[in-house]
């Protein structure tokens, strides 16, 4: 591509042109030569649109988290253009006939006017909040499904790091945007904000009063906010987001065991024309229904609310879903977590629930990988995932983690289950105080006995073959059910996965007799390793598939030692 | 693998034999250890590979794909100039709703889901789907790249003299370390004079100036001062003070904004104000107290919940308990306001209030504690 410097005569330069043309006789090729010859890209676009993914409907998940975040990047410039971002009291004079007159930020009544007065405008602030909401639960699913499938191991941890930060600051993007309205919904939620704020030891009365330019609520946050919500923040999510797409490529999309796929390939479709097409219609797909959703769902009906006020407030105030849990949390952390030390007031019923625990979540998901690499000592990298069920120690830990929030998500609607369902609001609160440390423990727990059955489900299924339901009458009389082969094909993701063996210590003394300080941790491993692999289910041999189909093998090896739980059909041949 | 722990051998559920669904048996008789990937499976064709009907037939479905989308943008374009903004159409399951919002939604979802589904059905129908596999490379580089970059990294600390130079070494840290405060300073010292933070967590505009007329209890938001005789037993009322008025007042003489300052004094001053009958009152210390503060069952206390500050809007009669919509803290009133459930610590701040000549409710002086959410100097 790169021009030469030596001299050339004219029938050299006709020949090169001449050359030139008949690489590219197409107008896009020409101008293909063109941005070539001044970027020196083909290069790197013919390897890109050779780049291969692998097909699978979870790879969407992350998918819709980023077209969500494009559409509220679009949706939200049009926003930019109406709203104006100030606390300034005026009298509403729009087309909403209920507040006329009414006095209220300047926020408000151009929250108001994008409702009403702007054709389409209410359109695209629903889209923003739809999308928005989507974004958040995409991230989450997306995140579930990078867990639960080992995706966060060696090579990924670091986009690992960088999804768990996206997926804080989403939360945090989304709360600062549904702010910004100044209804009395979000008014009360900034209300509440600041006194978390406020329950910051030692710096809290200081940072509430620097952040809101003086006393609550003053007219500087409004303001502030909008700076961070469409300046700041995005920002931050769009670097970040470019890394992590970024580093998805550096490391090529991971893929679920299956017949032809590696640790060492990536089996699927090229970037160019399948997957553009494919990932690229799906953008369509998820901006369109976002589009008829907002059509039909009415979504933060602001203009209900009304105006900010402090003193008024409406019952059954609850977050965007996504805050949920930190509010559920808020409201299960009891008062006595409040207290008087050395002079100072310690507001920990406050602080733990809306201030730590945000970031305490999010660094337990972010340092996850290196837990469970320290506990394996796995050093290799993995490009092949796991199915959920063949890691049941780290599923359950993931759905123990996911239930814990679903649980505060739900805390966070006490009152509307108290009145929906005609109980008092005290035993349902109580009631949510036991389920955040029961229902993970019980969700552990019937995690791992599900891997467990999945995984002997998948060992019966490779072992005796698909259930016909033909019924097969012997000379005798006998009846048995016909067992039909898997074939190779099918088979192989049932057995293509590795059940490693807890470590055992071997040595936990050194020559003298002195337990060292590396035993203590050897001992610590071992315990940890038992843990995670004490009970487990191995994948079929070729011998014990040898075995199965030898009728008398077959008998002498499951006979006696089998548990009672597992029962097997032995069926006549 | 530290060298102290290896792999223990064999299935979990012990010793002797092994159970076929869980176990591990030991091969014998020349099979391998583990199942050999069979390779990708034999590519199935669709039908539009091999029947060129069932592909024009493929192309035609695109195509009206395309062409619904086209339709959709077209519908959106005469939607925007033709439905007036203020049509209501009933639509079931979705109720009385504004006509373009609908119209330009669906047509929206029409055109690009119009483009979506085309896409898609382009590519799973026509577009090649033999699958290409593409090998992986390790993520590292190579020794030698790396071995470069460790060389060009100590030549360049080299040729910096870092080494040798540790008076440059140890300002250009301190510079680049400092010159943050620089930015930082600008930022937290131009967001607000923190020095009156303190000073105006404690203040509400119920403060009465020493020697000063006590202040009348006003309605929110009519600003209508309040008899005693209004307040029926069981009654509630959402209260401001007087002085609130004369905020609004003062601000118009001095030609601001009417409004300028006038939800700051709001959030801190909100009151509601109950009559119980006195005997309702629980004959302890804090009932008695609260009863006392009041006046003939009056009793008005802050609105601002002391958990994180939302106002305590839900007042129940019957058991005389205030109830925050946001987070359920429950207040008895019969006992000065103390927390009897949920999140909040604190009671409530209650407003000693009395009459005065003309029979109005008045406050003779303002709380005695800071409102609203605790924080760390409250005691202070």
């Amino acid at each position: 591509m790169s021009t030469t410097a030596s001299a050339r005569t004219a029938a050299d330069l006709r020949a090169a042109d001449a050359k030139g043309r008949s690489g590219s006789e197409s107008k896009a090729g020409a101008a293909g030569v063109w941005v070539d010859e001044r970027t020196g890209l083909a290069k790197g676009a013919a390897y890109m649109m050779k780049k291969v993914f692998p097909d699978h409907w979870s790879f969407m998940l992350g998918e819709v988290a980023m077209y969500s975040m494009i559409i509220c990047l679009l949706t939200g410039v049009f926003l930019s253009f109406w709203f104006v971002p100030s606390a300034g009291q005026i009298p509403y004079n729009g087309s909403y006939l209920p507040l006329q007159g009414v006095i209220m930020s300047e926020a408000y009544n151009s929250t108001l006017a994008i409702s009403f007065d702007i054709r389409g405008g209410l359109l695209i602030r629903q889209i923003h909040h739809w999308a928005a909401l989507m974004f958040c639960v995409a991230i989450t699913v997306h995140m579930l499904r990078v867990f639960l499938t080992g995706a966060f191991r060696k090579p990924r941890e670091l986009n690992w790091v960088i999804g768990s930060i996206l997926s804080m600051l989403a939360i945090v993007e989304g709360f600062a945007g549904y702010s910004l309205p100044d209804d009395l919904l979000s008014g009360t939620g900034i209300r509440a904000a600041e006194g978390f704020i406020r329950s910051i030891p030692l710096v809290g009365s200081y940072i509430s009063y620097l952040l809101f330019g003086g006393t609550f609520p003053g007219e500087a946050i409004i303001p502030r906010l909008y700076s961070v919500h469409v300046l700041l923040l995005p920002a931050v999510l769009i670097g970040l987001f470019t890394a992590h797409i970024v580093l998805v490529m550096v490391h090529k999309h991971t893929q679920f065991p299956g017949p032809g796929r590696t640790n060492e390939n990536v089996v699927g479709f090229p970037l160019m024309p399948v997957y553009t097409a494919k990932a690229g219609g799906f953008f369509f797909m998820v901006f369109g229904v976002l589009a008829i959703i907002s059509a039909l769902v009415t979504i933060n009906p602001i203009w209900a609310y009304g105006p900010y006020d402090p003193s008024p407030v409406t019952a059954g105030s609850q977050p965007d879903w996504y805050m949920g849990f930190a509010d559920g949390a808020l409201r299960l952390l009891p008062g006595f977590l409040e207290f008087e030390l050395f002079g100072f007031t310690w507001s920990m019923n406050v602080f733990l629930g809306a201030v730590a625990l945000i970031p305490l979540m999010y660094t337990a998901a972010g340092v996850y990988p290196w837990i469970e690499a320290w506990v394996t000592g796995d050093k290799r990298e993995h490009h092949l995932l796991d199915r959920p069920r063949n890691a049941p120690t780290r599923t359950a830990i993931g759905m123990a983690a996911f239930s814990f929030y679903v649980v505060l998500m739900f805390a966070a609607g006490n009152d509307i289950m108290a009145i929906r369902l005609q109980l008092s609001i005290n035993d349902v609160t109580i009631l949510f105080r036991m389920l955040v440390f029961v229902v993970p423990v019980i969700v552990f727990w019937v995690t791992r006995r599900i891997c467990w059955s999945l995984q002997r489900h998948d060992r019966e299924k490779v072992l005796h073959g698909r259930e016909t339901g033909t019924i097969i009458r012997t000379a005798e009389g006998k009846f048995f059910e016909r067992h039909e082969d898997i074939d190779a094909f099918e088979r192989w993701p049932l057995v293509a996965f590795e059940s490693p063996a807890p470590l055992a210590l071997t040595d936990t003394a050194d020559a003298n007799g002195v337990s060292s300080k590396d035993a203590k941790k050897a001992r610590r491993r071992v315990v940890w390793s038992n843990f995670y692999f004490k009970t487990r289910v191995e994948p079929v041999t070729p011998t014990e598939l040898a075995a199965a189909h030898h009728h008398g093998e077959h008998e002498a090896i499951s006979g006696g030692s089998a548990p009672a739980a597992i029962k097997h059909d032995k069926h006549p041949h | 693998m530290s060298d102290q722990v290896t792999p223990t051998s064999g299935s979990a559920s012990g010793a002797g034999t092994v159970s076929l669904d869980e176990g591990h048996h030991v091969g014998s008789g020349g099979l391998p250890a583990t199942f050999e990937n069979p390779g990708l499976p034999p590519h199935v064709h669709r039908a539009a590979d091999d029947d060129p009907k069932a592909a024009k037939r493929a192309e035609r479905q695109v195509a009206a794909l395309f062409t619904l989308s086209i339709l959709g943008t077209l519908g959106f374009i005469v939607s925007y100039f033709a439905i007036d903004r203020t049509t209501s159409v009933f639509l079931p399951f979705v109720g009385l709703t504004n006509l373009l919002n609908i119209m330009l939604g669906v047509c929206l979802g029409i055109a690009l889901l119009g483009i979506g589904f085309g896409a898609v059905h382009w590519a799973k129908t026509l577009m090649s789907d033999e699958e290409v596999v593409e090998e992986r490379h390790a993520i590292a580089s190579s020794d030698a790249a790396r071995a470069d970059f460790v060389g060009a990294l100590a030549a360049g600390a080299e040729s910096a003299q870092l080494a040798r130079r540790p008076l440059i070494k140890a300002t250009a840290g301190a510079a680049l370390g400092l010159f943050g405060l620089t930015l930082g300073v600008q930022l937290a010292g131009s967001m607000g004079n923190p020095t009156k933070a303190l000073e105006e967590l404690k203040q509400t505009i119920w403060d009465v100036p020493t020697g000063g007329k006590p202040i009348r209890l006003v309605r929110d938001p009519e600003l209508t001062p309040i008899k005693a005789s209004d307040v029926t037993i069981g009654s509630v009322f959402h209260v401001m003070p007087e002085t609130l008025k004369e905020l609004r007042e003062h601000n118009v003489k001095e030609g601001h904004s009417e409004w300028h300052g006038v939800l700051e004094a709001k959030a801190k001053a909100a009151v509601l104000l109950m009559r119980l009958n006195p005997s309702e009152f629980k004959d302890d210390v804090l009932g008695r107290k609260a009863r006392d503060w009041g006046f003939q069952g009056i009793v008005a206390y802050s609105k601002i919940c002391t958990h994180v500050g939302c106002p305590v809007g839900l007042y129940e009669q019957q058991t005389h308990h205030l109830l925050c919509p946001c987070h359920q803290s429950t207040f008895d009133v019969t006992r000065d306001c103390e927390v009897i459930f949920g999140p909040a610590k604190r009671p409530l701040p209650q407003l000693k209030i009395t009459v005065d000549d003309e029979g109005y409710l008045v406050a003779p002086q303002g709380f005695a504690e800071p409102v609203g959410p605790s924080y760390w100097e409250r005691l202070k």
